[in-house]
């Protein structure tokens, strides 16, 4: 038995080494490549030099009177890109989707219900401020294949001066000078995406919450990489466009996972020096951990009861604020809540995005309607887990076709149905689903909704990244409503933690009894001899 | 009776004995924060020294089977039932009345019979179980990133609850092996002889010894 020990030996030592070797280069660093970080502020910061300047071409030295007349004169040198812009979502206001269950549909501003002010079209005089377009009227009567209405200054105006005049379809205001305007043209900034994405819903940072005025020059603290203290990155440096085709997409209006610009696309999927934060990225986005709070320099709105909307006062339309200065009734709107600071609430997301259409009739009405549900779970291996504002709304209902009232918010004058002139909910109703070819019963009540707006934007400084105890914990966690995983800290066997701790407990008594009597006996011993 | 100084454990021994016994401590302190029974260090450093302590222990636990099968030392764990009801015997009467140790320790012959089948169940069932549910604990993610589907697990649920209850099973370990070492000649001579290596004892008469067993 000794002897075959013997013989066993080397074998066995042989094992250990294996063993060994394996634990140690487990343990040693990996080949992770660098972080491409340096490298990528390089990239970024450098100057952007425009090849020409445009305030030198004869075409342009001119008073221009007409909008129009601009955009002939661009198409008269780029000849071509018109084409490219009417392929573009910026024009078309609509976009082909593929909706599981539903088939390809086309989804866009031309159709959408949302839950700020239900719907755009209708109301074209109004939201047509922010199409890449002139004079539109109407979405149905609007000639999408007419390129002299194409918007070409709004975006790429290099003067900050251009704007869009209230109510006029999307026409430049009276005061904007043309020329100028036309003289300045160059690659777009933060000031041309800004002046219609940050004001989305009919004011600053309404819709979004991640973007909003305070992004024309933000801090570092607002968001890394547009820091004119830093990195001062343009929208479009990110969102990279070939052909007009600009990369990016917002899911209260896209459906598919396509053209969408990715963090992964710059940073890689693993940008950490640590390993186990890396292998965070295989299920939470990066934007989870590193958008902490949005909102972070002026108030989103949150909440919106239309219920409230239509009361007058001595017969006129009034509006409320608040200590910070924002509304929270009129009588246009109803009643707001506002949020700044806040903390994202998280979902899983696979990037793809199901939707609630005008006229899709509404299952549960005691239940909110999910506008826009962003797919995913934990078992789906493309999901992870990301950040998003869900906008609340209680809005128009028609409870007898149990279907959604987008509503006739905007005329130019009183009489026509306009809820905004008239105050007068079912004329408005009737009149929005009439001009939507929609059955309405004549009844009207109020449904609750959300939205989901998925927060890409203010990044934070990675030293405010979401700290590993704000999900780890047991109580508060930010991800205390996604349960179908376990993560560790968070989660725990109720079962496994009762008889664990029962196990303890009793070894404990047990222990004690055994030494309390052996003190005893040798006590007793001791007196009696 | 005279005094007698018998050898009991080797400088490897004791090391090993101690260093485990530190890193055990400090495992079940960091895990049970990672648990959230409570917050000390704080989450995120409480898993980088629970990772830390688990290499550490991992390549002691290397070391360990190299020394024990290199010197034949794992035969001291091979469970028997010889003494095992004298032994028992001793710990739920004897003890009480003073009477001798059923079994006698030697180099040779450190365990009783019921330590062994006690030890051996810690080195087979329960440190296996802590060891490879924390390797998959920290490896599980390995499978997915490397694209290999089959062999991907899908959630962490079930190694977790494999590593606390191995973890509560080690605690509990831990608080009856500490009150048995009060159980020797006298209260601290059994640590003493983990610290020195020596045990001191009067010489009893031996009642029987563990010795013949070895091969």
């Amino acid at each position: 038995m000794v002897k075959e020990m013997k013989q066993a030996v080397p074998i066995l030592a042989a094992i250990a080494l294996v063993v060994a070797v394996a634990v140690v280069s487990a343990l040693a660093p990996k080949d992770v490549p660098p972080p491409p970080l340096a490298q990528l502020k390089e990239q970024y910061t450098k100057k952007q030099n425009p090849s020409v300047d445009h305030s030198k071409f004869p075409q342009l030295q001119r008073a221009f009177t007409r909008p129009q007349e601009v955009t002939e004169a661009c198409i008269g040198c780029h000849n071509g890109r018109h084409l490219e812009v009417m392929n573009s979502n910026h024009w078309r206001w609509e976009r082909e989707e593929y909706i599981k269950g539903r088939g390809v549909v086309y989804l866009g501003k031309r159709n959408a219900v949302n839950n700020f002010c239900l719907a755009a079209a209708g109301n074209e005089l109004a939201c047509a401020k922010c199409h890449v377009g002139y004079g539109m009227e109407s979405v149905k009567t609007f000639n999408f294949n007419d390129p002299r209405n194409i918007d070409c200054l709004v975006c790429h105006d290099g003067t900050a001066t251009y704007a869009k005049g209230q109510n006029m379809g999307g026409a430049p205001a009276p005061s904007v000078n043309l020329t100028r305007v036309a003289q300045s043209v160059g690659r777009p900034t933060r000031n041309n995406c800004g002046v219609c994405h940050f004001y989305g819903g009919g004011g600053n940072n309404v819709k979004h919450g991640d973007l909003e005025e305070a992004m024309f020059e933000p801090t570092r603290e607002v968001d890394v990489h547009m820091a004119v203290d830093g990195a001062n990155m343009q929208c479009v440096d990110c969102h990279t466009t070939e052909k007009h085709n600009i990369r990016g997409q917002l899911y209260s209006l896209s459906s598919m996972n396509r053209n969408r610009v990715t963090c992964e696309g710059c940073h890689t999927s693993t940008p950490h020096e640590d390993d186990l934060l890396n292998e965070h990225t295989l299920k939470v986005a990066c934007q989870t951990c590193h958008i902490p709070t949005y909102a972070k320099v002026n108030a989103t709105k949150t909440y919106w009861d239309w219920s409230t909307a239509g009361r007058l006062r001595d017969g006129k339309p009034y509006e409320e604020e608040d200590a910070e200065g924002n509304i929270i009734y009129t009588s246009l709107k109803g009643t707001f809540e506002w949020g700044k600071n806040l903390k994202p609430e998280y979902v899983w997301f696979n990037g793809t995005a199901e939707h609630y259409l005008l006229g899709d009739k509404v299952d549960d009405p005691t239940k909110p309607v999910i506008l826009n549900r962003l797919n995913g779970s934990y078992a789906d291996p493309d999901a992870k887990i990301f950040p998003v504002k869900v906008m609340r709304t209680k809005q128009t209902f028609d409870p007898v076709n149990r279907t959604l009232v987008a509503l006739k918010l905007f005329a130019p004058k009183p009489g026509e149905g306009a809820f905004w002139k008239d105050f007068e909910w079912l004329r408005a109703a009737e009149v929005g689903m009439k001009e939507r070819g929609l059955p309405f019963s004549g009844q009207i009540s109020f449904i609750e909704t959300e939205a989901y707006w998925p927060l890409n934007h203010m990044v934070a400084p990675k030293e405010k990244a979401v700290a590993c105890s704000e999900c780890h914990t047991r109580n508060g966690s930010r991800i205390a409503s996604l349960r179908d995983f376990y993560i560790p800290g968070r989660d725990r066997s109720p079962k496994v933690d009762t008889l664990g701790r029962w196990l303890l407990i009793l070894t404990l008594l047990g222990v004690a009894a055994h030494g309390g009597l052996r003190a005893a006996a040798s006590i007793r011993r001791r007196r009696g001899g | 009776m005279k005094r007698k100084r018998v050898p009991i454990y080797t400088g490897f021994e004791r090391f090993w004995h101690w260093t485990q016994a530190i890193l055990i401590l400090f495992l079940a302190f960091t895990g049970f924060e990672i648990h959230g029974s409570y917050t000390f260090f704080g989450f995120e450093e409480a898993v980088r020294y629970h990772s830390v302590a688990a290499y550490l222990l991992l390549a002691l636990i290397v070391f360990a089977i190299f020394w024990h099968f290199t010197t034949g030392e794992w035969q001291q764990y091979v469970p028997t039932l010889k003494n095992i009801r004298a032994q028992l015997d001793y710990y739920l009467f004897g003890i009480f009345r003073n009477a001798p140790h059923p079994t006698r320790k030697s180099v040779l012959s450190k365990l009783n019979p019921l330590q062994r089948i006690t030890y051996f169940s810690l080195k087979v069932f329960l440190i296996p179980l802590a060891v490879v549910s924390g390797l998959l604990y920290m490896f599980y993610r390995y499978p997915t990133r490397y694209g290999i589907e089959a062999i991907n697990i899908g959630s962490l649920k079930f190694i977790a609850l494999a590593h606390t209850v191995g973890a509560f099973l080690l605690v509990a370990f831990v608080i009856l092996h500490v009150y048995m070492t009060t159980t020797g000649e006298t209260v601290f001579s059994n640590l003493r002889a983990m610290i020195t290596g020596y045990e001191e004892s009067e010489e009893p008469a031996t009642l029987s010894s563990m010795e013949g067993q070895q091969a």
